[in-house]
């Protein structure tokens, strides 16, 4: 049995319980905010307002998980910034020329510039993972199959069968493992394991579709809008999307979270600042403080 | 008769590219509310008759399509499977295939959804759905995290959920433990006496579900075989395709008692009214008696002689997991046959995967002798090639009597031939392996292909093989094991002859050893016949290399492997 895999599992949690619509606006007004916002003091709240969500929805070990692997992502981001970034006044290391690069001057601007952005880039990792973990996917795409049925529903497939073909290819790999002169070797060996995989997936599609034919996908109609009464949590959550859209327009607008990177680090650290990194905090993390009705 | 729910007048069909047709000049009809049972081995258009009766024959697959097929008066040539699956749902064999969604409650509501019912009338049809089949708890669960038994019964509220007055079913209990695949043939009795829905089943493990049919439809190389009530179905086996007769029917008939029962109660009553009901405190056989030779010398343990394969003390604890394995021993001889049983989760394909080192203890060891060759459940992942002599040596696959078949593909085989070529491809070198281990090699097969499996099995352990088999099926247990060994939670709870273990039990007993109860260890027809024909004197130890009593009369194989090659047919007046 391998690691806990990245996918929905309804669990008792107040975002679980909240239903996928008010979920991803949620999940979006984060990313928005994420978006709008420069201030590394902002963003680091983001930060920490996605990973108590993560907590506080059972899933914070898979979203610390994610985390790491986005390192594979931001390291070189930073790197690249440092090292192609001419715009920082503040050098701290000279490389020399560089020949059509020009001078290899490292500045401190084009790191903490580079860290921004990488930050950044965590943040709507860590925002697709919690995505992911706890927003129903068949819920979000009802939503979208009153749009176009036959798309949504392949997405909906497409989501159900990626854990399945990795459990093929782990058993294909496995029985392989079991011939007595070990799994094929060599790039003949290689295509034709390719070609065994493929055709598995072939047979299993083949199936599928059969399946879907008698479920009646040739005469699939638009999804009925199921009628549900809001529970706290849809409000609880809904009041929290609008209200981390308005915190991070109000500190873009009124200059609470200005930041600039080149040519000089400029970023207001006033009270302000502090308050609107606090109340994006709690803005996020307080629907998960009423933990009634959470039971699948 | 009412008007037939089902009917096929004079269907012939032929799938793209096959020269013999699927079906043949196939007639029959079916009403409403009856429960049928397809019978058949594999190959013989069970599969096709259901894929045509909804329509994927011809629609889906293609081919050559005569005859004609109606289901609820609609025509199938001229109404595709989406239109036809109002009126009949259908469960194939694999429920992975059958799930498309995430969440059980969206698999139930999406067939609702795409017939483009209301939203009030999709909330009720799910909600009934599932209260009906019991499984209302798993609503919020994700497909991905049910067990098999839960994915095929979400799979059957699927098809169910716009309440059709047809379910078409093929063999939905292979994939299955015993204990599940009896809940669900018991729902599919529930819904038919309840609800009147009208179930066709296709179905290997007759014995499993006879009692609860009205009629058996048995096709034979796509034709219509035998279309009868149970009972006389048997009796049509008997002559025909003893292949096809259950373990009690076959008890009975070889004891040269009518009629043949449908099931353990109607055998016992019949021995019973016979005064031949055995006293259940007769003795097991004692193991040297069953599969005699190297393998028979089961349970004993020969001090001083190296093992085949040693498990000391054996843990698997997952990380942030359960423990699979909880301090695991157990000794395999050389020679020795052992069935592996227990239920779903209980360690078994874990134990095997140790065994062949494929994964490592965290505790305790794991010692063979040589080489140790696993046959995994699914023999169609170890087919990388386009022809089957690219797969194994041509000796091995001599062996397992696939040498004619080396320029066919490996896809295009049957089940019990491409079973065959995976015990080909694991065993394939030259040495031959000192353990042979094999994870539910049974699975999705007919009586004829477990038969030769089993026959095969104890000839490697005539030669040497130490073989290890995880079970499900206590009939192939029984035909191949001179031991079994049964697990619970990882550990060892019940370990010895296979007519000690599978003789006293409700589940891993076979059905001959129910109706017995036990008496003598008998646990296969001709070993419960013989050990009626010696009443009122109790059998002890009989041999299974003695002739077949002689009350009834030897005419081929019939298929069960522990008399080879003596299928009895008993002499029955029509």
């Amino acid at each position: 049995m391998g690691p806990a895999p990245l996918f929905y599992r309804r669990i008792a949690s107040p975002l679980h319980a909240t239903r996928a619509g008010v979920g991803v606006l949620w999940l979006a007004s984060l990313t928005a905010a994420g978006l709008l916002l420069y201030h590394p003091l902002a963003l680091l709240a983001l930060l920490l307002a996605l990973l108590g969500a993560g907590a506080g929805a059972g899933v914070g070990r898979r979203l610390a998980r994610a985390m790491r692997t986005a390192a594979i992502v931001w390291l070189p981001i930073v790197l690249v910034n440092v090292l192609v970034s001419r715009d920082g006044l503040t050098v701290f290391a000279r490389l020399g020329d560089l020949g059509p690069f020009g001078q290899g001057d490292l500045t401190v601007e084009a790191v903490v510039y580079g860290a921004v952005i990488a930050l950044k880039l965590v943040l709507l990792v860590l925002i697709t993972t919690l995505a992911s973990l706890a927003v129903d996917p068949d819920e979000t795409l009802r939503i979208l199959r009153r749009l176009s049925f036959r798309s949504a529903l392949t997405a909906s497939l497409a989501t159900r069968m990626i854990p399945l073909l990795g459990a093929d290819a782990q058993r294909l790999a496995e029985a392989q493992r079991t011939r007595p002169q070990g799994p094929p070797g060599g790039a003949r060996g290689r295509l034709a394991l390719l070609r065994a995989v493929i055709a598995g997936s072939l047979d299993r599609a083949m199936d599928v579709a059969a399946t879907l034919e008698v479920r009646g996908f040739a005469t699939a109609r638009r999804a009925p809008r199921l009628a549900r009464p809001w529970s706290r949590h849809d409000l609880a959550f809904g009041v929290s999307a609008l209200a981390i859209l308005a915190l991070a327009l109000l500190g873009r607008l009124t200059g609470a979270a200005s930041f600039a990177a080149y040519p000089e680090v400029h970023a207001s650290l006033g009270g302000a600042s502090f308050v609107l990194c606090a109340a994006l905090l709690l803005a996020a993390l307080l629907p998960f403080a009423d933990r009634r009705g959470i039971e699948p | 008769m009412s008007e037939p729910l089902l009917s096929f007048e004079g269907v012939t069909y032929r799938y793209p590219g096959d020269r013999g047709p699927a079906l043949e000049e196939l007639s029959l009809e079916i009403g409403p509310g009856e429960f049928c049972l397809l019978a058949g081995l594999s190959g013989h258009g069970k599969s096709t008759l259901l894929r045509a009766a909804c329509g994927l024959v011809p629609h889906f697959h293609g081919g050559h399509f005569a005859g004609r097929v109606k289901l609820a008066g609609l025509d199938t040539r001229e109404h595709g499977p989406a239109h036809l699956g109002a009126y009949a749902g259908v469960l194939f064999q694999d429920p992975e295939t059958q799930l498309v969604m995430s969440t059980v409650r969206a698999e139930l509501a999406l067939a609702l959804e795409s017939r483009g019912h209301g939203a009030t009338a999709v909330a009720r049809g799910v909600e009934e759905v599932a209260l009906a089949l019991g499984i209302d708890a798993l609503l919020d669960r994700s497909t991905h995290e049910l067990s098999g038994g839960e994915k095929q019964r979400v799979a059957l509220g699927a098809a169910l959920a716009g309440r059709p007055p047809l379910v078409l079913l093929d063999e939905p209990t292979s994939q299955l433990d015993p204990v599940a695949g009896d809940e669900l043939i018991g729902l599919l009795r529930r819904l038919n006496q309840e609800w009147e829905t009208t179930i066709v089943l296709a179905e290997h493990r007759l014995e499993r579900c006879l009692a609860s049919a009205d009629r058996v439809i048995a096709l034979q190389h796509g034709r219509l075989g035998c279309d009868s009530e149970p009972q006389a179905f048997l009796e049509w086996a008997a002559r025909n395709a003893p292949e096809l007769q259950t373990p009690a029917a076959k008890l009975l008939a070889l004891a040269g008692l009518r009629p043949a029962p449908r099931g353990v109660r109607q055998a016992r009553a019949t021995l019973r009214a016979a005064g031949r009901l055995p006293d259940a405190n007769v003795p097991a056989q004692s193991a040297q008696g069953r599969h005699a030779g190297r393998a028979g010398r089961a349970g004993r343990r020969r001090r001083g002689t190296p093992a085949a394969l040693e498990l000391r003390g054996v843990w698997h604890e997952l990380r942030d997991g359960p423990a699979i394995l909880r301090g695991l021993t157990l000794r395999l001889d050389p020679g020795e046959t052992v069935a592996l049983m227990g239920r779903n989760g209980a360690g078994k394909s874990t134990l095997l995967r140790h065994a062949a080192g494929l994964l490592a203890p965290t505790r305790g060891r794991v010692q063979a002798a040589g080489r140790v060759a696993l046959l995994l459940q699914n023999p169609g992942d170890y087919f990388i090639h386009e022809r089957v002599e690219e797969e194994a040596p041509q000796q091995a696959l001599a062996r397992v009597g696939l040498a004619e078949m080396g320029e066919r593909s490996p896809r295009d085989l049957s089940g019990g031939e491409r079973q065959r070529l995976a015990l080909a491809i694991v065993t394939g070198t030259a040495d031959a392996p000192a353990v042979l281990a094999l994870d539910e090699p049974t699975r999705g097969m007919d009586r004829g292909a477990k038969a030769q499996l089993a026959r095969e099995l104890r000839s490697r352990a005539q030669e040497g093989q130490a073989v290890i088999v995880a079970t499900h099926d206590p009939e192939f247990a029984a035909a191949c094991a001179g031991r079994a060994v049964l697990l619970a939670d990882g550990r060892v709870i019940a370990d010895g002859p296979a007519a000690e273990l599978l003789a006293g039990g409700w589940y891993f007993a076979t059905e001959t050893a129910r109706i017995l109860g036990g008496a003598g260890g008998a646990l296969l027809p001709e070993e419960g016949a013989r050990l009626l024909a010696g009443r009122p004197a109790q059998v002890s130890a009989p041999d299974p290399a003695a002739p077949a009593p002689a009350l009834a009369t030897a005419v081929g194989d019939g298929g069960d492997a522990s008399l080879q090659g003596a299928a009895i047919v008993p002499r029955v007046a029509r």
